[in-house]
């Protein structure tokens, strides 16, 4: 308790305030020199900050280039339509919100299991499509809702289409959204990255796989100046995208629709290639598939159904699958013997239908033997037991080594991505394939099968494409290849792909002029005389069967087998003999004799090319009379 | 005629304080314009206002306000008390009673209530102060305290505290006393810590280390600290600040207006408003050391040291170097209640001005 002196109680206040004056100062010049560290000293990160906040640079995603083929027929182009985008980081509650879009704006069970695997597969920050090509009434009514929506926006976008739905999607391919691993991919190609800043879409298969870095373009970019909304305020410069370039393919997309109908429902294959250039005219592998399927991310249920088909439509055939060739495989065994001097063409073996060797009886397709057989009759009757005997003169590696020189067994370079290599079977190929040592051993009687095309011998139907093309330019070989040029967008110069010439086989042409006489009489008066009966030109073929599945011991008889358990159907031909234009490889899985299933397929594909003659209706085929292979 | 009624207008005003606050009115007015034209006409209609109430109260006498202290801070205390039960609830914060015909924010009137109702107390017990008299001011201001605080508001709870804060100190609470007092309440930190909103915590927090989450909650501070940076020595002129005018700037009108500020006039306009502050506050501990009563004494000094209060947290917080509390800047935030509240504190310092030979007398 003390009592107070007020003049002593007036200075002590006045102390005080004077202290609390002392300490205003101190926080005044703290601040102070808060504002000189910041506006003075560090002025110019803040400048470079508040630069960086106000302009964006909005990349603007050029025109992907269009597909056309060899006559300006459009096979992929693009086409402007208003999406409607979720960014799922803006969403509370997704299924809540598309409940909710669902009562503006029609959204099918479908596009929700779409948009669901999108959202699995996407980072959170992107903005996804829920539904594609809104009309104007549907755009319309969603920005009157608009407001409802936080994080839902109406975009306008260029879609990728295939204005002729399944038809050769698998040289085609498809595209689709930008995931991980073509992240990689455009990292690894030279100043792509910035280019592809606002890219969504990449190409996955096909040439749009094969061209992607061709068929993208130059991203524009525009610098805006946005409010801290991100909402563009005004532009202040820009660069205009430059569109992807075009491709123009060696295909016809006529033949190639008219080799694609050919095959009706049946799997299979068919490359058909212009001998002088290597230049692709139709590449088929059926069943096809809609490519636009996959173009805003494929809906599961789609997925599921392809996927799960026994019919396996993703696989393309052309490439990635490997048959035995057969029959077909027997012309390069003649040539080979000519080539190495095994056999002189007027010299005749006896067949009795079948070729003992060891202990194992290796039986012709005919039984009681086709008789004294040369080697034009060898080819043009396809007599077994003439090439079990060659092979076993020629060996394996005599063979092998051949064969190599045709391509089989080696990619053929084709512009299209993740072709299979096959299996050129020999001893060293034996050797790496296998583990234990007893399975490494060539056996000197799995030689005898090679020589007609069975045995180890797998073959994609490109590589059969390419060697017949390579025997019918007389042992030229090009790369086969799809694209003829390519036209660049801005200055519409067209830069060709050059016909390569891989290799010119020492072959003399004595010998080739033989086999093709053969091959000619194959159509003529042999295995392919049916299906090439009356035509305007003169053609040079082989037929083939490919065993699927081995019946020990058991006739094979056509109709008792499950379908899936028969054999292939493999033909391959050229025309017009003397000078040819075309040179093609068909296969039709479990098709049977490849005389009955084959060969009427690369009529129609020959006649529409030389002739410009449509197929009639199909003739059912003859179930009757099987031909020998 | 005339010119009796002007001298009869002007005569209770002290003319240095008019001056300066009417030049922060100028400022606040080219400010406002800048960060929201289209409140200007609203501004100026909260200007007119507070000189209204400045007026008003430069007229009333100390006496009459050391009346209505008591009734001012009981019913301040019993609105508070109505809010924590009744009020409504706007952005998680209840801090508004509806009248149906006015919105009204009790805690605001305690800003004014607090130190009138401290410096009457201590009037009272002039004679004899002893240490009990300082707990039962404690008391008395740890109530609206924690009820402000409860609402939450920790801005309002801050300046409320501030003000009370300032009447015991300048009344002379020992030195020892206000020592200890800091350092027991640095030591209840971590236990104030966990009686603090989610919200408030983070704003510490943010303070800390904006940049942890700069698209949360340190956007704020980022944004004006950038605002203020990118302004340099000059600004970048009046209306042609991109933070701002791209509403990078969050609240820019109201508690972040500073950034505005600082960014289209620079540390030239920083300065001029520091200066007048410093003004103002100068003026204003002038008039508290010629005041002649203990009343008004403290109360002169406790509204003085407020205006200090709001300008250094508010600029303070806008920089970086406090958290971020909803506190305004004085005289230049867009906002009427605010605006109102300060000028009546400075309708006060005039009145005690005026009067002190009368009270002498």
């Amino acid at each position: 308790m003390e009592f107070k002196n007020p003049q002593e109680e007036l200075e002590r206040f006045q102390r005080r305030l004077g202290f609390a004056g002392g300490f205003v100062l101190f926080c005044f010049a703290v601040l102070f020199a808060r504002f000189v560290w910041l506006q003075i000293i560090q002025h110019d990160y803040y400048q470079t900050r508040a630069e960086e906040n106000r302009i964006s640079l909005v990349p603007i995603v050029p025109n992907r280039g269009l597909i056309v083929d060899r006559n300006g027929v459009v096979l992929a182009r693009n086409y402007s339509a208003y999406t409607l985008e979720v960014t799922p980081s803006k969403a509370m509650n997704m299924d809540a919100l598309i409940d909710d879009l669902g009562q503006v704006i029609d959204i099918q069970p479908k596009d929700r299991r779409r948009f669901k695997k999108l959202l699995e597969e996407s980072k959170n920050f992107e903005s996804l499509p829920i539904r594609t090509r809104l009309t104007d009434e549907e755009v319309a009514k969603f920005i009157a809702h608009r407001y409802r929506f936080p994080g839902v926006d109406i975009k306008a976008r260029l879609f990728r289409q295939y204005p002729m739905g399944d038809f050769a999607s698998h040289l085609l391919g498809y595209i689709g959204r930008v995931n991980d691993s073509d992240l990689d991919k455009i990292e690894e190609e030279e100043d792509q990255e910035a280019n592809y800043r606002g890219t969504e879409h990449f190409g996955k298969t096909g040439l749009e796989q094969h061209y992607e870095f061709d068929l993208h373009g130059q991203t524009g970019f525009e610098q805006v100046e946005v409010d801290a909304g991100g909402h563009a305020v005004r532009t202040l410069a820009s660069t205009a995208p430059i569109a992807g370039n075009n491709l123009t393919l060696t295909v016809d997309a006529k033949l190639q629709e008219v080799a694609e109908k050919a095959f009706g429902d049946r799997r299979g294959a068919l490359v058909a290639i212009e001998p002088s250039t290597g230049g692709i005219l139709a590449l088929v592998s059926m069943p096809n598939y809609d490519p636009n399927l996959f173009v805003d991310g494929i809906d599961p249920s789609s997925w599921d159904q392809l996927n799960n088909s026994p019919d396996k439509p993703m696989i393309n055939r052309a490439l990635n699958g490997a048959y035995p060739p057969g029959s077909t495989f027997k012309p390069y065994m003649a040539l080979g013997a000519l080539t190495l001097g095994k056999r002189r063409p007027e010299q005749t073996i006896f067949d009795p239908g079948y070729f003992n060797f060891g202990n194992h009886t290796f039986h012709d397709d005919k039984k009681g033997g086709h008789g004294s057989v040369d080697m034009y009759r060898s080819i043009v009757e396809s007599c077994d037991t003439y090439y079990y005997m060659l092979a076993n003169d020629m060996g394996i590696d005599n063979i092998a080594n051949f064969m190599r020189q045709f391509g089989f067994g080696q990619r053929t370079g084709v512009d299209i991505d993740g072709e299979s290599e096959g299996v050129l079977p020999s001893p060293e190929w034996k050797h790496k394939r296998f583990r234990k040592p007893e399975q490494q051993k060539w056996y000197a009687g799995e030689t005898i099968s090679i020589g007609i095309g069975q045995g180890y011998n797998a073959y994609t139907p490109i590589q059969l494409a390419q060697a017949v093309a390579t025997l019918a330019n007389n042992g030229v070989m090009f790369r086969p290849h799809l694209v003829q040029y390519i036209t660049d967008s801005k200055t519409g110069a067209k830069t060709p792909i050059e016909p390569t010439p891989l290799r010119t086989i020492p072959l003399k042409q004595e010998n080739i002029d033989i086999i093709k006489r053969a091959m000619v009489g194959v159509n003529k008066e042999g295995t392919g005389a049916r299906a090439f009966a009356g035509a305007g030109y003169e053609s040079a073929g082989k037929t083939g069967t490919a065993q699927v599945y081995s019946l020990k011991g058991e006739k094979y008889a056509e109709g008792h087998v499950k379908q899936e358990l028969r054999d292939h159907a493999l033909f391959i031909a050229f025309a017009p003999a003397d000078q040819p234009k075309i040179a093609l490889a068909v296969l039709v899985e479990n098709g049977g004799f490849g005389a009955q299933a084959a060969a009427p397929i690369a009529r129609q594909v020959f006649d529409y090319y030389l002739l410009g003659k449509l197929p009639k209706e199909a003739a059912p085929a003859d179930e009757n009379e099987p031909e020998g292979d | 005629m005339l010119h009796r009624l002007w001298f009869k207008l002007i005569d209770p005003i002290d003319q240095p304080l008019m001056a300066i606050a009417g030049l922060l009115l100028l400022y606040a007015f080219i400010v406002v314009a800048s960060a929201s034209p289209e409140r200007v006409p609203a501004q100026i209609l909260n200007m007119a206002a507070a000189l209204f109430f400045m007026r008003l109260m430069a007229q009333v006498p100390p006496q009459r306000l050391m009346h209505l202290a008591l009734p001012t801070y009981a019913i301040g205390i019993i609105l508070l008390i109505a809010v924590a039960l009744f009020g409504d609830v706007s952005k998680g914060a209840r801090r508004w009673l509806n009248f149906g015909f006015m919105r009204l924010q009790p805690s605001e009137i305690m800003k004014i209530a607090m130190p009138l109702m401290l410096a009457w107390y201590f009037q009272k017990h002039e004679a004899l102060l002893r240490l009990r008299d300082y707990a039962v001011a404690v008391l008395l201001l740890a109530l609206p305290v924690g009820l402000i605080a409860k609402q939450p508001d920790l801005g309002t709870a801050i300046l409320v505290l501030a003000a009370g804060f300032y009447v015991i100190f300048l009344a002379g609470l020992s030195w020892k006393i206000i020592v200890g007092l800091i350092v027991s309440a640095i030591a209840a930190a971590p236990l104030a810590w966990t009686f603090l909103h989610d919200y408030q915590r983070a704003r510490i927090l943010t303070l800390l280390d904006p940049e942890k989450d700069p698209l949360g909650k340190g956007f704020h501070i980022i944004q004006s600290t950038i605002a203020i940076g990118s302004g340099g020595i000059f600004g970048k002129g009046w209306g042609q600040g991109t933070q701002a005018q791209l509403e990078f700037i969050p609240e820019r009108h109201t508690d972040f207006i500073f950034a505005v500020m600082s960014e289209e006039l620079g540390l030239i306009g920083n300065t001029v408003l520091l200066v007048l502050y410093s003004l103002l506050i100068a003026r204003g501990l002038m008039i508290a050391a010629n005041a002649p009563t203990v009343f008004t004494r403290l109360l002169a000094g406790s509204i003085t040291l407020i205006f200090f209060t709001y300008a250094f947290v508010n600029m303070g917080m806008v920089s970086g170097i406090l958290p971020v509390v909803g506190v305004p800047l004085p005289f230049i935030s867009y906002g009427g209640t605010a605006m109102v509240t300060l000028s009546v504190g400075v309708g006060i310092l005039m009145s005690i001005h005026k009067h002190r030979m009368l009270v002498q007398k």
